[in-house]
């Protein structure tokens, strides 16, 4: 049975979001996801934020102050190790789950 | 790694809080910046902005709610907080804090006991292999055991590992204060290594060692080696004078070593001098333990000790006829009269805390409606209901933790002054008590209760919470319909806490009732004015007719002292038990196969009126007949004339011993004297003049002029004046006699106990009907005020208050009284001459409970009633 459920899939958009960007502040984390699902992904911030700071504490991302291109001071976060792991297990958990859902709308 | 950032958070909370604000904000700053790259206007960028990132205090808070370390410190913050909202209550603080603790230390109290007795086991190895043997005949099913059969059944192939006797003795021993009596007990030299007990000094008695001729040899107890001998580690080896018998000490005993069944005594001998009664097959002076063979089964063992007692009976008719045996397990020999007390207190302390926490939540609920507001106000302000619900948690934890570290402390105290109640004689058949404290087990089921009561008190006021109509909660005096559910809800509560105070007061009124009872019973005397005194001689009064000698001079000599009426000796005290004692036929008439055993008494000739006995037919024996070359007499009690005559005048008709000649004639009846314990059902006795079958234990009765106490101590004065050999113990009166014997101590502790716990619950839950009802009171005041307005009179405003009151109590009642009845029932074995559904007791309780509530309604009704219309209405 595939470990999956909604916060998991944000997870995942973000540690993915990560791993093709290096490194990169919330808001612009929020920017990608959007525009990498051609505008039908809108992730709010009310739970990316959350989301950043539990995988922070759990270890999957670090972060950093840094300037941005306009000289503003923001919060970057980038992968480690561990979240380069998480995110291979959540991409295939995530896999199943879709393979799960396909096959039960393919049955009727 | 993650843990010490967590830690290391801890001590820089600001610089997180910080932290996460400029994050956010940089976030709104950057959507402003790329609204106004693609052409916005600057207000309508900011607020296109700062709408798209919603609720920034909700975010905030859960993305603090994630840093771990930042919970920790906004739980502190909530612990502050319930701490302040605690001390700016002080009068609901202390209410439900004190009776929390009430609850808690009762019921943790009472489970310490039951703790030690009923779930530790028996401090022996593997102690539920243990049994104790028993020979048994219809009018005694737990009686001694002959030493000859005994011997037999070791010999035969009963499925026990090892089979011992044990049996007390009492050892006169000389000190610098006199002669006094010792108690000691005889065993077979396996008894310790069958319990799995080892000296911690010397060694155990050798195989072989209880056979006639082996030198004497004794074991010490603990406490008998620190008090005698001053704790000397030499003492091993000496030797030591018991009833001027020289024995060798070979060992001490561990001070944790007790064996309840024999009570407290200080020298372990061994069966090697065998006594008279060892060496005869029909006299039964010992006891059985046997430990389980592995695999065998209580139930196996019973079967081959019934079918070895047959065999012998087959064997020696005369001795053993009637006679089967049987065993029980060692845990209920012990435990067995005090397993059904503790576990009703235990119910008891149950319903009390039940009750404890059903007050606390009313309060609790009362308190949640006056928070209604400040809640809104925080709802709004954007606290999530997991928040709110935090909230909820910590205060009811705050309020948990304080009521149980009063609790506890109270608990501690209660077990300290309920031990001490329990009187030295008593602690010696009890001595697992000694053990109650608060060890982990203990601390345990306080955690336990304590965690259910967190839980109660958590979730009581969060219901509030999901029933929440916030926005009618901001506007104030609202009366929405959240208060009236939750109205439901607390009258539901009082009715739940005035029920299981119906059962309490029940189980206190029967209790109660069956002590009384039980203190009334009949004992055949006049219990006043009355002393007694144990004067035990020396074996070399039982030389020629020494002992008859003593006898009459004791009589003339206590006789003769000021405040002496008249004195009497007896081989026996009243109000202990209905012993075997020997087995009667009636000569000329053909057996019915049964046996007829029977206590005997040896009384003087003065006792029957000493005790005030009432004669019902013949006479007493007098003076010359006390004599054993006198022809034989006894007198009998009633319950033998009816047996063994009945419908018959048993005067002038003949006893005799079975298997004697000798025809004993009977010349007196006296109505039943109590010999048992007082809740024993009577049986047959008969009493014997002293002189024809003498005993060197004299049980003094002295029927005094004054108050009995003054004549106490001249008493053992005048028996020393006669011989100072002679040891005097046990000086005490009838009355303090019957009121501290066994059953009586039983029935008074649990009476006493319940009795406690019901008033406690009677108090509390009249208290929870007077809050509820005044805090109904209060939110109805306008609603009074516009009816006493419109022309309602006084009077059908207190109908209006009693009558919701009445309800609550009467559904109250009725349902406590049903649950009652089912719980007199579990408690029916602890009832004495009651029964389980005693009309003056229900009654009684219906009064009590009925009328102390309706006192506590008519309190707020009154005020009610007393309401100024015109304040009511301007009030809000």
């Amino acid at each position: 049975m595939a470990k999956n459920d909604l916060q998991g899939t944000l997870d995942l958009l973000v540690l993915k979001t990560l791993s093709q960007m290096g490194e990169l502040h919330g808001y612009g984390i929020a920017v990608h996801i959007q525009r990498a699902s051609d505008e039908l992904l809108n992730v709010e911030e009310g739970s990316l934020y959350p989301a950043l700071h539990r995988m922070e504490q759990s270890g999957w991302i670090t972060s950093e102050w840094a300037l941005t291109e306009t000289k503003r001071r923001a919060k970057y976060y980038r992968l480690s190790a561990t979240g380069r792991k998480q995110l291979l297990e959540s991409e295939e958990s995530f896999d199943q789950l879709v393979k799960g859902v396909r096959a039960v709308l393919r049955y009727a | 790694m993650s843990l010490i950032r967590r830690i290391s958070n801890l001590f820089s909370r600001s610089k997180v809080d910080t932290e996460i604000d400029a994050e956010l904000q940089s976030h709104i700053d950057m959507r402003v910046e790329d609204n106004l790259a693609a052409g916005m206007p600057e207000d309508r960028a900011r607020r296109d902005a700062l709408v798209r990132f919603g609720n920034r205090a909700a975010t905030k808070e859960r993305v603090t709610g994630m840093d771990a370390a930042l919970a920790l410190d906004s739980i502190w913050t909530d612990i502050r907080f319930a701490l302040r909202q605690l001390v700016k209550n002080p009068d609901f603080a202390c209410t439900s804090i004190v009776v929390l603790a009430l609850g808690i230390g009762s019921s943790v109290a009472i489970f310490a006991f039951v703790d030690a007795a009923l779930i530790k086991p028996l401090p022996y190895r593997d102690s539920t292999r243990l049994v104790s043997v028993y020979e048994t005949v219809p009018s005694c099913p737990l009686c001694n055991v002959s030493y000859q059969n005994y011997l037999d059944w070791k010999r035969s192939g009963l499925p026990f590992s090892s089979l011992e006797a044990w049996g007390w003795a009492r050892y006169l021993i000389n000190t610098p204060e006199g002669t006094e009596p010792a108690r000691g007990a005889r065993v077979s030299d396996g008894f310790f290594r069958t319990l799995g007990v080892t000296p911690i000094l010397g060694r155990d008695f050798h195989s072989g060692e209880d056979l006639p001729g082996a030198p004497r040899t004794v074991l010490i107890t603990y406490d008998a080696w620190q008090k005698r001998f001053s704790g000397n580690r030499a003492v091993v080896g000496q030797s030591v004078t018991l009833s001027n018998i020289s024995y060798s000490i070979i060992g001490v005993l561990p001070r944790s070593f007790h064996f309840a069944p024999l009570g407290a005594a200080d020298f372990w001998a061994t069966l090697n001098d065998p006594s008279d009664c060892d060496k005869r097959r029909g006299c039964h002076g010992l006891f059985g333990l046997a430990r389980l063979e592995d695999g065998a089964s209580l139930r196996s063992a019973i079967a081959g000790l019934k079918e070895e007692a047959s065999q012998l009976e087959r064997q020696y008719p005369a001795s053993n006829h009637g006679y089967s045996a049987t065993a029980t397990t060692l845990t209920d020999t012990v435990m067995g009269d005090i397993r059904p007390v503790l576990l009703v207190l235990l119910s008891g302390a149950f319903l009390l805390l039940l009750i404890a926490c059903v007050n606390v939540s009313g309060l609790l609920l009362v308190r949640s409606e006056g928070r209604r507001r400040e809640t809104a106000v925080r709802a709004y302000l954007g606290a999530t209901s997991a928040r709110l619900f935090r909230q909820f948690v910590t205060e009811a934890l705050v309020l948990v933790m304080a009521g149980s570290a009063l609790g506890l402390g109270s608990a501690y105290l209660a077990m300290k002054l309920l031990i001490k109640l329990v009187s030295a004689d008593r602690m010696e058949g009890m001595p697992f008590l000694l053990t109650v404290g608060l060890n982990p087990q203990v601390l345990g089921f306080a955690g336990a209760v304590s965690l259910f009561a967190a839980v109660v008190f958590a979730v009581v006021p969060a219901l509030r919470l999901s029933r929440g109509n916030l926005r009618g909660d901001l506007a104030e005096g609202s009366r929405g319909s959240a208060g009236n559910a939750w109205r439901r809800l607390g009258s539901r509560l009082i009715v739940l806490e005035l029920a299981t105070a119906v059962v309490l007061l029940v189980g206190a009124g029967l209790l109660g009732k069956s002590f009384y009872r039980l203190l009334h019973v009949d004992l055949g005397m006049q219990t006043d004015h009355l002393a007694t005194l144990i004067a035990a001689t020396p074996k070399s009064y039982e030389e020629g007719n020494k002992l008859n000698v003593l006898e009459r001079l004791m009589v003339s000599q206590i006789g003769s002292l000021p405040g002496v009426q008249s004195v009497g000796i007896s081989s026996h005290r009243p109000v202990r038990s209905w012993d075997g004692g020997v087995s009667l036929v009636v000569p000329g008439r053909p057996s019915n196969g049964g046996r007829n055993d029977v206590p005997e008494r040896d009384v003087s000739a003065g006792y029957m009126a000493t005790v005030g006995a009432k004669l019902l037919r013949g006479r007493y024996f007098t003076d010359e007949e006390d004599d054993d070359t006198k022809p034989r007499v006894i007198v009998v009690n009633q319950t033998l004339a009816q047996r063994f005559f009945p419908g018959e005048d048993p005067i002038g008709k003949h006893l005799a011993y079975e298997g004697s000649k000798t025809r004993i004639e009977i010349i007196g009846e006296v109505e039943d004297i109590k010999e048992g314990q007082l809740d024993s059902p009577n049986q047959a006795a008969i009493y014997v003049p002293f002189n024809q079958d003498s005993s060197r234990t004299f049980n003094l009765v002295v029927r005094t002029r004054q108050a009995e106490e003054t004549v106490l101590p001249t008493l053992a004065a005048a028996v020393h004046r006669i011989d100072p050999s002679i040891a005097t113990s046990d000086a005490t009166t009838m009355t303090k006699m019957v009121n501290d014997s066994y059953s009586a101590y039983l029935h008074r502790s649990s009476a006493w106990l319940m009795g406690g716990f019901a008033g406690v619950a009677l108090l509390l839950s009249v208290i929870g009907l007077y809050g509820i009802t005044a805090y109904s009171v209060s939110q109805r005041t306008r609603e009074i005020g516009v009816r006493m307005a419109l022309g309602a009179q006084r009077s059908s405003v207190y109908r209006l208050v009693l009558k919701e009151a009445g309800w609550l109590i009467g559904v109250g009642m009725v349902g406590g009284l049903g649950c009652s009845v089912g719980a007199a029932l579990l408690m029916r074995k602890l009832l004495f001459d009651t029964e389980t559904w005693d009309a003056s007791v229900l009654a009684g309780v219906t009064v009590v409970l009925t009328m102390s509530a309706l006192l506590a309604s008519y309190i707020p009704a009154r005020r009610a009633a007393s309401v100024n219309p015109v304040d009511a209405l301007r009030a809000e």
